[in-house]
């Protein structure tokens, strides 16, 4: 009896969320995300994708807790490159520091440059992709046309360029991945700008009075938002792959910054003896992307029901 | 026969805008985001008189438009200036460095396309069967794993631990004198003298980054065949072949592949160009004397002409095939001629 109770008020409000006649907007929005969320939830691997990326950040916020030692300070009498142990569970590197915590605090890094591409290069996308579709003619003809040209170059090995110029760090190495990453979102959004843009509620706007930039900005970019969204999730491997790529070369975080790639780098002058100091920091960026990549998978399924396969 | 034409020509100025846009993009780089290219050439303490002479002499005192044509025309003639690391022109140190590269992106490109086709094909055809889920899981892996990391600890376990395979290095001191090169390609050179222990001695070294470059693109090149396959496998032909009695077989691999070759092909270049690119960070892991080391060298000792003339190249070369693999879809899928 108790537990009928419990389920009532569970049961009318799914029913609410799954109403086929919304009563407002918001339970018409509140109703689209559960119906997503429950897709998207049904998914094992994308649930536990979602959760590996959930405790980065939480890994993020809470490194100075969890970190058992300090990222920057170790003993160069006693703790030089020891063997993973239960003291040290990743081992040591050559300068005596815990790589357990290196790697603990390079996933705020991680998580720094994944968030500011991800501010930078997707709204440069919506902009050039929106304004080029709803445009059309000669302004839509010149954006694409500049879309192919940086679809065509090879985006590391321009990034890399980019660094050399702007000198290394993370800030520019952040710049450069934002720079050679947005074309893909500006073809996305134009796509969905072209399917939208003969709309009936498009048409109503212009009669209203809409400027051509509040048409764009309010009434199409809110609706290509979602498989930016996706497009940019699935990215978010790639972008860190990049970002490690670039550390790993020098090219990005500088010492003593533990930043995963410049790990590696680090390691690398002792993998053949000391494997250790260099293993870790890549199975955290592999574990890192595979969750993107997952969580990607799940939200363009959820989000994106044209897509599935 | 117009149409033809005029989408070859629109093709040709596609392929000079991007062309345009790459060295527009690299004279930005060199030129306008460094402060003073001057003081990166004379450092600091330069005299003022030195200065002055050297922005004379790179043209810096000319409006951008000049200087941006000044390099359009020096690099159309192949020149990038002179490499300050080695003090040799850049194009002749890109010359030397770019074989090796070839060599090891060719044969990564062969295991790949040449393992990730059959088994993205077995994989459409047992859809949802074991092989599907290993394809799907080397996919995984091969879209989130860092390259140079898993480099790392390949020579770890098959150079240091195993021993099954030669350290890094393009081939032992031994044989680096007594071998001859011609074209380059050290498998190539070693073949046609004939010296066939330093033809294993150059494989042995060869093997496990071309493995690991191909283990990249099969994980591509199967996820996109199966992808393909299964749509070609939906198509009424291939209901037809069976109702005549054709063998499965003969369905699979004579029907429905050839059908999935068109896009295939496409996706065989890109992910070449994919691996030249690539190399960048293989070729560090590896300390392969190609043209991606020659890069990072390069970067770390801010030798800009050297970086610059490397990135035109490679970016050249990635533009290249990018625009080839869509001639090529093109000229290969009759149904595109339509239009």
């Amino acid at each position: 009896m108790n537990s009928a109770a419990d389920i009532a008020p569970k049961e009318s409000l799914h029913n609410w969320l799954m109403s086929d006649r919304p009563q407002s907007r918001r339970q018409a929005a509140l109703g689209r995300a559960y119906g997503g969320w429950r897709t998207f939830s049904r998914n094992r691997l994308a649930m536990l994708g979602l959760a590996i990326v959930i405790a980065l950040v939480l890994i993020a916020i809470l490194a100075d807790v969890l970190a058992p030692y300090s990222p920057y300070i170790g003993d160069l009498r006693t703790t030089r490159l020891l063997p993973p142990s239960s003291a040290h569970w990743f081992g040591t590197d050559d300068q005596g520091r815990d790589i357990f915590s290196r790697v603990i605090h390079g996933s705020r890094i991680t998580l720094y440059v994944v968030v500011l591409v991800a501010i930078l290069a997707a709204p440069i996308g919506l902009v050039v992709g929106t304004v080029a579709g709803y445009a059309g003619g000669w302004l839509d003809a010149a954006l694409m046309r500049i879309t192919d040209i940086f679809l065509a170059f090879p985006r590391l090995i321009l990034a890399l360029a980019f660094v050399a110029a702007l000198g290394p760090g993370i800030e520019n190495a952040v710049i450069a991945i934002a720079i050679t990453s947005w074309p893909p979102y500006a073809r996305i959004a134009r796509a969905e700008t072209l399917t939208i843009r003969q709309a009936d509620y498009i048409a109503a706007v212009q009669l209203i009075g809409a400027s051509p930039w509040r048409i764009v900005l309010r009434h199409i970019m809110p609706l290509c938002v979602s498989s930016v969204i996706v497009r940019v999730t699935l990215d978010m491997a790639g972008i860190i792959l990049t970002a490690a790529g670039l550390g790993f070369l020098g090219l990005g975080a500088q010492p003593p910054m533990p930043e995963w790639g410049a790990l590696i780098a680090n390691g690398r002058l002792y993998v053949l003896d000391q494997w250790w100091v260099a293993a870790a920091p890549g199975a955290a960026i592999f574990l890192v992307s595979l969750a993107f990549n997952l969580l990607g998978d799940g939200l363009r399924d959820a989000l994106d029901p044209k897509g599935v396969k | 026969m117009q149409r033809a034409f005029k989408s070859v020509g629109s093709f040709l100025l596609v392929i000079l805008l991007t062309y345009l846009g790459l060295l527009a993009v690299t004279f930005f780089i060199g030129r306008v985001i460094p402060i003073d290219p001057v003081l990166a050439i004379v450092g600091d303490r330069a005299p003022e008189h030195v200065i002055a002479r050297v922005r004379e002499e790179l043209g810096l005192n000319k409006p951008l438009w000049e200087q941006f044509y000044i390099y359009l025309s020096k690099v159309l003639q192949g020149d990038f200036g002179t490499s300050v690391l080695t003090s040799n022109p850049v194009m002749q140190d890109i010359r030397r460095t770019f074989p090796a590269t070839i060599e090891l992106a060719t044969l990564g490109i062969i295991i790949g396309a040449g393992i990730g086709v059959p088994l993205g094909v077995w994989a459409a055809v047992r859809r949802g069967g074991l092989v599907d889920q290993v394809v799907r899981v080397m996919g995984l892996i091969g879209y989130s794993v860092p390259i140079f990391w898993l480099g790392l600890m390949g020579l770890v376990l098959f150079y240091a631990r195993l021993g099954w395979v030669s350290g890094p290095g393009r081939i032992d001191v031994t044989y680096e004198y007594t071998l001859t090169t011609v074209t380059g390609f050290l498998l190539l050179d070693a073949a046609r003298a004939g010296q066939w222990d330093a033809f294993g001695n150059v494989l042995s070294h060869l093997i496990l980054p071309a493995s690991l470059l191909g283990y990249f693109s099969l994980a591509y090149i199967s996820r996109m065949t199966r992808s393909f396959m299964l749509n070609e496998l939906a198509q009424e032909y291939v209901i037809a072949a069976r109702a005549k009695g054709l063998s499965e077989t003969r369905i699979i691999w004579r029907h429905a592949l050839r059908n999935a070759m068109v896009p295939l092909v496409t996706v065989v270049a890109l992910s070449y160009a994919g691996l030249l690119e690539g190399s960048v960070l293989t070729e560090t892991v590896f300390a392969w004397p190609g043209l991606g080391l020659y890069i990072t060298n390069s970067l770390q000792n801010a030798d800009m002409n050297a970086v610059l003339g490397g990135t035109i190249i490679v970016g050249s070369v990635f533009i290249g095939l990018n625009l080839l693999s869509d001639l090529l879809y093109r000229l290969l899928d009759p149904r595109t001629k339509q239009r």
